[in-house]
């Protein structure tokens, strides 16, 4: 099972840096996105998937699936959710002013190009 | 007063939560910030002298016991930055009163200046790896926002760069942490150590070599070291001065100190990553000063610099000696100074001149004597000229690469000292000297007012250099820390 976790994970990645290598903004924030995906599911992954209960404590179960690696994914993810929440708005209000999505023409050193 | 060390991280929580309810009221957020500005420094102080008379200090969280909970671990390489931090961080609170204007005042600059602190000085007292990413994040996410914060084309479009290069970052953080979990099946700092140290008896194991290799490349795209320092100098050239002393001051050190504590305290038996480490320090030597003397723009010349003091640092940390760690510790503090001090100081040389350009600046010493001897110490200091700061760290930086029998890696901090000292006192010939002109921006500059912050942080690296045998008591005793981490674990683990 991890065998196969790592392959989508890994293609994840691969799929992640095509995207963020790519010209427009939006095609990277997706990789972004994708790039979280992977590193979330990779730490699900690495914490072990052996078979156990979800982690709620009851009388009757004694194997539980590991806890942590679950908490270490839920504050990963709103992190994540946050910065691209921010990334998104960035992208929409640089669209707006400087009237280009294309990553290739922003550069320059002048402050005002 | 066991809850002493987390009162650095809940101090400016507090102040920038608080902030957020006074957002148009500009005298109440000055005031505020300044307050807990102050109370910053004083209990960082206290904590200082805790650590130097009672040793290492840990506290559990909700006093869960040590590998369970969450620690905050303060020995004295940790207390010492944040007192560092908390200096810095209430010269700029100064600098920013006059400089960054009413509209950035006006929208929340104060709170997020706040929770930037937050980050820093949790990111140097977690004791605990995932919790240090969540520090990290968010320091991170609020340098974001003091870097876009007003909005201007440069500005959006820098963040941009920087937001992508972070977030990759902070993926691979988590990628690490992902590795290290399955491999040692904790979290905890100083419980990793011990876990690191049971199974590399025979030497490292090569799946631990490889995520010390991926902390290297994460911590070091915060860090800025070759060759992943690209991002820096673009979108350090954005933001106004005041924030631009405060990031060139304390973001890439935290990088720094994430380096050294981990390779310190985790994977201290394997030769090949601190070998890794000394050639991509001397490297980044190497590029920080090519990129310092090419320059004819000041922002550029001590944006470049910063890359060369990362380099000199990591370069001390690599040789894995006693005086090569003092020699960093040392310089690491008095760098975080005499950068906040340079930034401040080209930020009142801008705001008086309208340009960057150094070929359009000249005779500056004629009106402004005081701005232009505090740039002439202040560059003294940087190239580690003998009565100030930099000589020290940097003579026992040379002095461990020496002793490590690392000869070219000394004779190369030698050298850039002589580039770094040039490309410095290119700024203060080219622009203080010669024919004095007009500037437009002149009448506006309320430039006494801006001059007390650099002028107090010359003076206080003036201090540390002058004074240094009162100060090496403390540099050595976090260098002890660093070079033996049975003491650090001892005191988390309470064995």
């Amino acid at each position: 099972m991890e065998i196969l976790m790592a392959f989508v994970i890994g293609i994840l990645f691969m799929t992640a840096t095509y995207l963020m290598l790519s010209r427009s903004l939006l095609r990277i924030i997706i990789g972004t996105g994708l790039l979280s995906h992977g590193a979330h599911l990779l730490i699900l992954t690495m914490g072990g998937l052996k078979r156990g209960a979800a982690p709620i404590l009851r009388d009757e179960i004694d194997t539980y699936t590991d806890p942590l690696p679950q908490a270490l994914i839920l504050t990963a993810i709103v992190i994540s959710f946050g910065v691209t929440a921010f990334f998104l708005v960035l992208a929409y209000r640089s669209y707006k002013e400087l009237g280009t999505d294309n990553v290739e023409e922003m550069r320059g050193t002048k402050p005002n190009d | 007063m066991t809850n002493l060390i987390v009162l650095p991280i809940l101090i400016p929580l507090l102040t920038g939560a608080i902030l957020i309810f006074f957002g148009k009221n500009k005298l109440v957020q000055r005031v505020l910030a300044t307050l807990s500005a102050l109370a910053g420094i004083i209990v960082s102080f206290i904590i200082v002298q805790k650590v130097r008379t009672d040793g290492v200090q840990s506290l559990n969280i909700s006093s869960w016991d040590a590998p369970f909970g969450i620690t905050l671990v303060s020995d004295m390489l940790s207390a010492l930055l944040v007192f560092t931090t908390s200096i810095i961080a209430f010269a700029c609170l100064l600098y920013s009163f006059k400089s960054i204007g009413e509209n950035r005042e006006n929208h929340y600059y104060y709170s997020v200046f706040n929770f930037l602190l937050v980050g820093v000085n949790g990111a140097f007292t977690t004791g605990d790896i995932f919790n240090m990413f969540v520090f990290f994040e968010v320091m991170l996410m609020s340098s974001y926002v003091l870097l876009v914060l007003g909005g201007t084309k440069i500005q959006l479009r820098e963040t941009i760069k920087y937001l992508l290069v972070n977030i990759i970052s902070s993926a691979l953080f988590v990628i690490s942490v992902a590795y290290l979990y399955s491999v040692v099946g904790t979290l905890n700092m100083a419980h990793i150590s011990t876990r690191i140290n049971e199974i590399s008896i025979n030497g490292m194991p090569g799946i631990l070599t490889v995520i010390a290799v991926l902390f290297l490349i994460v911590f070091g795209l915060k860090g800025a070291i070759f060759p992943l320092y690209f991002w820096l100098p673009g979108s350090y050239y954005a933001p106004p001065a005041a924030v631009l002393a405060l990031f060139g001051a304390l973001l890439t050190k935290v990088g720094v100190y994430a380096i050294t504590r981990t390779y310190t305290l985790f994977f201290y038996h394997d030769g090949f990553v601190f070998q890794l480490l000394a050639i991509l320090a001397l490297l980044s030597v190497i590029v920080g000063v090519i990129g310092a003397i090419a320059y004819w723009d000041i922002k550029y010349i001590v944006i470049y610099n910063i890359i060369v003091a990362v380099g000199v640092i990591l370069y001390g940390v690599s040789v894995m000696n006693p005086a090569g760690l003092t020699g960093s510790v040392y310089y690491l503090i008095h760098d975080m100074i005499i950068k906040a001090a340079l930034f401040l100081i080209v930020g009142i040389v801008i705001a008086i001149t309208g340009t960057s350009n150094l070929r359009k600046i000249s005779g500056l010493i004629t009106r402004y004597p005081g701005l232009g001897w505090t740039l002439f110490l202040a560059a003294l200091s940087l190239a580690g000229i003998p009565p100030l700061s930099g000589f020290l760290g940097k003579l026992l930086i040379v002095q461990g690469g020496v002793e490590g029998e690392s000869y070219i890696g000394a004779g190369l901090v030698l050298l850039s000292s002589l580039l770094v000292l040039f490309s410095v006192m290119k700024i203060f010939i080219n622009g203080f000297w010669g024919k004095a002109q007009t500037y437009e921006g002149e009448e506006k500059t309320p430039v006494k007012w801006l001059l007390i912050s650099p002028a107090i942080l010359v003076v206080l690296s003036a201090i540390y250099g002058i004074g240094s045998e009162s100060f090496l008591p403390y540099i050595n005793m976090a260098a002890e820390t660093l070079m033996d981490p049975s003491t650090y674990i001892e005191a988390v683990l309470k064995e």
